[in-house]
């Protein structure tokens, strides 16, 4: 049942599980003791009222630029420890942060296509904490005024028995901040010493705050799916999670509806989308079975174990921080224009212009998708698996230019055999070994009528090994050509019909079933190269005379 | 020749009266018979030769690269220099070499000067005696002139000598002291409170603070990040001047610094002064400050009236709580910048390993002297949540009245502001260290720290000798960015005081052994 509900996001949750309240002693006292001192959570309460999960993300995307947001190091995943590493990023003392344009544009460009404000000045504040991976003792971020404000992202998810019903919703943007990249810390607690390596330290960061609009790991999961698309897209972030350029955390607390939100506590660590929607539930879960049975809801910083699937408070992060925020005082106010605010005498090439930036945003998935599903005539769900996998669309409009087929007949060669092809094989789109022209190319054989669908699934199954073959080849060499002579296949079907008596008598006593067999026969007989329609049509004939 | 003036030197360089090694050599002699100034914390005499000899080719092949070209300078040790140590004079960075050179300090290698070494300080810059760094306390060049000795009181015993000494003020102390002594005849300080005017004024030199934002202060060690300027010091107005046009300028490093790009100038000679307006303002005359500065000051500003000059008294109503402001800003700034002492990249590491936290308290205990660690802790302070509004931010609002009070003066039409930098003449370093370094810092940044928070320019010009026979100087105060009035106001100024020099003995001794040596060698 846990299941069951984890998966509805209708925005109310039942009881985890129906032990709750009569649970083990030791917490059937606890539970008095609260509503005793006048808890916010009773136990009596808490048995029949629904719970209401609130879930709110800050989302850390790195941004995609050749160098660190304030110094020329360049930007690279996995390049040898401390090889990307200039003074400033050492923080060697002396050293200026000097603010990379490229980073400004891309978050400009973010926060436009997550329909916020751009602030025309923002500004830059200190974050202090001590940490290995800090050198500085500060981080350099946007506390006060950040470049972005008040946005929103549309994003959709499946619901219904069969997941087949596409819901949209959408979550408030609360602001886009640009910041630094820590460094990395390598703990090896044999030897009790703590390796680091700067090479991510001071990476321009845009960190995506979403209000707690959300209610299930699901509608999280859909809506930092939905970001990432959009952020590949706009190429603002390269966004893969696995190598840390998408890092989300979030925020979950619970309560009952009418009542003000649940005590909340932060997620870290979430490195998958697929574990942030597990991360997300697994909370909601423990925070309702903690509360029914009594207990409170720390307000405590967690971290995701994905081999354990369930979440732990962090040691580390314990005890309130006090950052003492202060004004950056080596970064003037970053000034970006628009059109109307932009100085004539200024080097164009040198500000950054937020209407110059939206001019050329390129179309988001949203609208790739209603583009999609207008000109092709798919359906919306299709269009959703089209543009997650990367290059799907691409192939799929390749195929779709090369070939007579219509495009609602190629999109099922690309979802269900394509698709699930590379899936079996953890191939990306890119490296599948057959290309769209030899996609389009066996599907013209097919939609010319050269040959059978089943003809053409051997001949996609040949083509699978890259050996370099056309179709047209493959059809050749395994004559897998649709019998063309008329006379032939009618010759086949007399010879099958003579051969079964039987089989011929039931149709003709009205059982029209068999027929299908007697077809499967020609299309044994011919292997494979004989159009059942065809066949169908010369079958029926022949019993009719 | 090493009493000359910059260009003066600039001039017998050139001409071949004195070759670039020669003068780099005198002076590396000189340094080491004043060392018990201790002006001097690193002293890069192979280097410095070979920048000379450099200096020496291109003068013999006739393309020196400039006024600046062959001339020996020092660089306080708050500036990064590659390949010399950087030590601030603290625990936390000694024997630290930094990789890079300070924009500044390229600028003046570029134009061929010759860094003769790092000067003394108090640690990070935090003082106004120089006397509260770990390389020990600077002498101030004048406790062993003749003016002195036979000014102040004799006391009979050679005891007394010792004890008599005085301070050079601070923080840029060794600056002063290497300037005012003839071992070089420019040097950098760094000025955020008045740390390069205050010694100035005690060590009888020009110290110039420009402009926040006109010279890059990529490379030097921050105290307060919006208030730190790096600082000029020099024998006269003229060669501040010099060094000014060496050094200003937009530095892509440093974004703080302006983008317009600054033409050096050369000083034009005034006679006229009727159309200057001169303000004095009324809130200088501080508590503390001795009769015979106020008598200084007014005399100057007679001198002003007299030659035609308007001179008004103007108010600049909130210089008394500029004090308070400027420790709130600077506290939080030092315990913001100081925080990337953590032993991990570099400087000091202490030995305690039981945990990276215990390890960070214990470099940083032992790193920082009890100045520094008293204002990072009290920085913090300010910068707690609860705290920030009653503190910093209302120390920001304070901080804009005063930039406004300075704003609505010079809008009146005052063009320069004549105050005194010092509320007394240096005093003896038993007297100075009876009080502690927080409350001397108080009262010896009090005419001097506005300038910082409002970011102005300011100058100190000496004017005359105490009865004790020690500097005293008097501060100019002008426009944003109007380096150049102010200079030439100043250096009208300078012309009708008529300084004295120091006549210090060791110098002559020294000038003295030297020619005797060259007689020698010539000779052999």
């Amino acid at each position: 049942m846990a299941a069951a509900v984890a998966r509805g996001c209708g925005g109310l949750w039942r009881r985890a599980r129906q032990c709750g309240a009569g649970g083990p002693a030791p917490h059937g006292q606890r539970a008095v003791a609260s509503s005793a001192t006048g808890g916010a959570v009773s136990a009596g309460k808490s048995g029949l009222a629904p719970w209401v999960p609130v879930v709110g993300l800050e989302i850390h995307a790195q941004i995609s630029s050749n160098s660190k947001l304030f110094s020329g190091s360049q930007v690279q995943f996995a390049a040898p420890p401390n090889s990307l590493v200039s003074f400033f990023d050492a923080s060697l003392p002396g050293t200026l942060p000097v603010l990379n344009r490229r980073c400004v544009e891309a978050a400009v460009m973010t926060g436009l296509a997550l329909n916020c404000s751009i602030n025309k000045k923002s500004l830059f504040d200190r974050k202090h904490y001590f940490y290995a991976d800090l050198p500085a003792g500060y981080q350099i971020t946007q506390q006060r005024v950040p470049i972005a404000v008040n946005g929103s992202l549309s994003y959709s998810l499946c619901t219904g028995n069969k997941m087949s019903q596409m819901v949209t919703k959408t979550v408030r943007i609360k602001q886009i901040q640009l910041e630094q990249d820590s460094g990395k810390s390598l703990h090896d607690d044999t030897r009790s010493q703590t390796l680091v390596d700067l090479n991510r330290a001071g990476v321009g960061l845009m960190e995506v705050v979403m209000e707690p609009d959300m209610c299930c790991g699901e509608e999280a999961a859909a809506a930092v799916r939905e970001l990432q698309l959009i952020l590949q897209t706009l190429g603002s972030s390269q966004a893969v999670m696995a190598e840390g350029q998408l890092r989300v955390d979030a925020n979950v607390s619970v309560h009952h509806p009418g009542e003000p939100y649940g005590v909340r506590t932060e997620v870290k660590n979430i490195n998958s989308i697929r574990f942030l929607a597990k991360a997300v539930d697994y909370e909601i879960q423990r925070q309702i079975e903690e509360l029914e049975n009594g207990g409170t809801i720390l307000n405590e910083t967690r971290a995701f174990d994905s081999k354990l699937g369930c979440t732990v408070p962090m040691r580390d992060k314990e005890g309130k921080q006090d950052y003492r925020f202060m004004p950056e005082p080596n970064l003037p106010p970053l000034i970006v224009y628009d059109a109307k605010s932009l100085p004539a005498n200024m080097n164009h090439q040198q500000v950054v212009n937020i209407d110059w930036i939206h001019e050329r945003l390129p179309d988001l998935p949203s609208v790739k998708r209603e583009k999609l599903v207008e000109q092709y005539g798919i359906l919306p769900e299709h269009s959703f698996t089209l543009l997650n996998e990367e290059g799907l669309t691409e192939f799929y409009e390749n195929v779709v230019k090369q070939t007579q087929m219509k495009p609602k007949k190629v999109i099922g060669w690309i979802l269900n055999d394509l698709l699930s092809y590379l899936k079996q094989h953890s191939l990306t789109v890119k490296e599948s070994p057959v290309s769209s022209f030899l996609l389009a190319d066996l599907l013209n054989l097919l939609e010319k009528k050269d040959i059978s669908s089943t003809a053409a699934k051997q001949v996609l199954a040949e083509l699978w090994k890259g050996e370099g073959k056309t179709p047209l080849e493959i059809v050749k060499e395994k004559k897998l050509e649709l019998i063309q002579d008329q006379k032939e296949l009618e010759q086949i079907c007399q010879a099958v019909i003579d051969g079964q008596e039987n089989e011929v008598m039931a149709i003709k006593a009205g059982n029209q079933k068999v027929l299908n067999k007697l077809i499967g026969l020609v299309q044994r007989e011919t292997q494979g190269r004989s159009n059942p329609v065809l066949v169908k049509q010369l079958l029926e004939k022949k019993l009719s005379e | 020749m090493l009493r000359a003036s910059l260009r003066e030197v600039s001039a017998a360089l050139k001409e071949g009266r004195v070759s670039p090694t020669e003068l780099c050599r005198r002076c590396l002699s000189l340094i080491k018979s004043t060392k018990f100034l201790n002006a001097y914390i690193t002293v890069a005499e192979e280097a410095a030769l070979k920048q000379a000899e450099e200096s020496e080719k291109r003068y013999s092949r006739g393309q020196p690269l400039g006024v600046l070209d062959g001339i020996p300078i020092a660089v306080k040790d708050n500036f990064n220099t590659a390949g010399i140590e950087t030590t601030c004079a603290s625990n936390m960075l000694k024997g630290y070499v930094s990789p890079y050179n300070a924009t500044v300090v390229q600028k003046l290698m570029d134009q061929g000067a010759v860094l003769l070494g790092k000067t003394n300080l108090d640690e990070f810059a935090m003082g106004s005696g120089s006397t509260d760094g770990v390389f020990g306390p600077v002498r101030n060049p004048w406790s062993y002139s003749r003016q002195y000795k036979e000014k102040s009181v004799p006391k009979s015993d050679s005891e007394d000598e010792e004890s008599n000494w005085v301070i050079t003020g601070g923080s840029s102390g060794g600056s002063a002291a290497a300037v005012s002594s003839f071992t070089c005849f420019a040097a950098l300080g760094s000025d955020t409170g008045g740390s390069t005017r205050n010694p100035a004024a005690h060590c009888g030199l020009v110290g110039l603070k420009p402009t926040y934002g006109l010279i890059s202060r990529h490379g030097l060690i921050p105290l307060v990040n919006s208030m730190d300027v790096p600082g000029i010091l020099t024998r006269c107005v003229d060669d501040a001047a010099v060094v000014l046009g060496s050094l200003a300028g937009h530095d892509l490093k440093d974004s703080t610094t302006i983008q317009d790009s600054f033409k050096p100038f050369e000083l034009p000679n005034l006679t006229d002064i009727s159309k200057l307006s001169i303000g004095i303002p009324k809130e200088y005359h501080a508590p503390g400050l001795s009769s015979e500065i106020l008598a200084v000051w007014s005399k100057a500003a007679d001198l002003f009236k007299s030659a035609g000059a308007k001179v008004i008294e103007v108010s600049l109503p909130h210089t008394r709580y500029s004090i308070v402001c400027y420790h709130v800003l600077c506290a939080a700034e030092v315990a913001s910048n100081m925080a990337r002492f953590d032993g991990l990249e570099y400087g000091h590491r202490s030995d305690m390993n039981k945990s990276t936290e215990s390890m960070y308290a214990a470099t940083r205990r032992e790193g920082f002297n009890d100045v520094v660690r008293g204002r990072i802790l009290s920085g913090n302070y300010f910068l707690l949540k609860q705290n920030y509004e009653n503190y910093f931010i209302k120390a920001q609002k304070v901080r804009r009245l005063i930039a406004n009070d300075f704003v609505k003066v010079f809008r009146s039409g005052v063009d320069i502001l004549l105050t005194p930098t010092t509320l007394s003449d240096a005093v003896p370093y038993m007297e100075f260290i009876k009080e502690d370094n927080r409350t001397r810092s108080a009262q010896d940044d009090i005419l001097t720290q506005a300038a910082n928070m409002a970011g102005l320019p300011a100058i100190n010009v000496p004017t005359a000798l105490s009865e004790r026979g020690l500097p005293v100087g008097l501060q100019f105060i002008g426009r944003s960015f109007q380096e150049k009035q102010l200079l030439t106001v100043a250096r009208w100024f300078e012309k009708q005081v008529k300084f004295p020099m120091i006549q210090l003995e060791v110098v002559k001794r020294h000038d003295h052994d030297v020619v005797q040596h060259q007689k020698s060698a010539s000779f052999s």
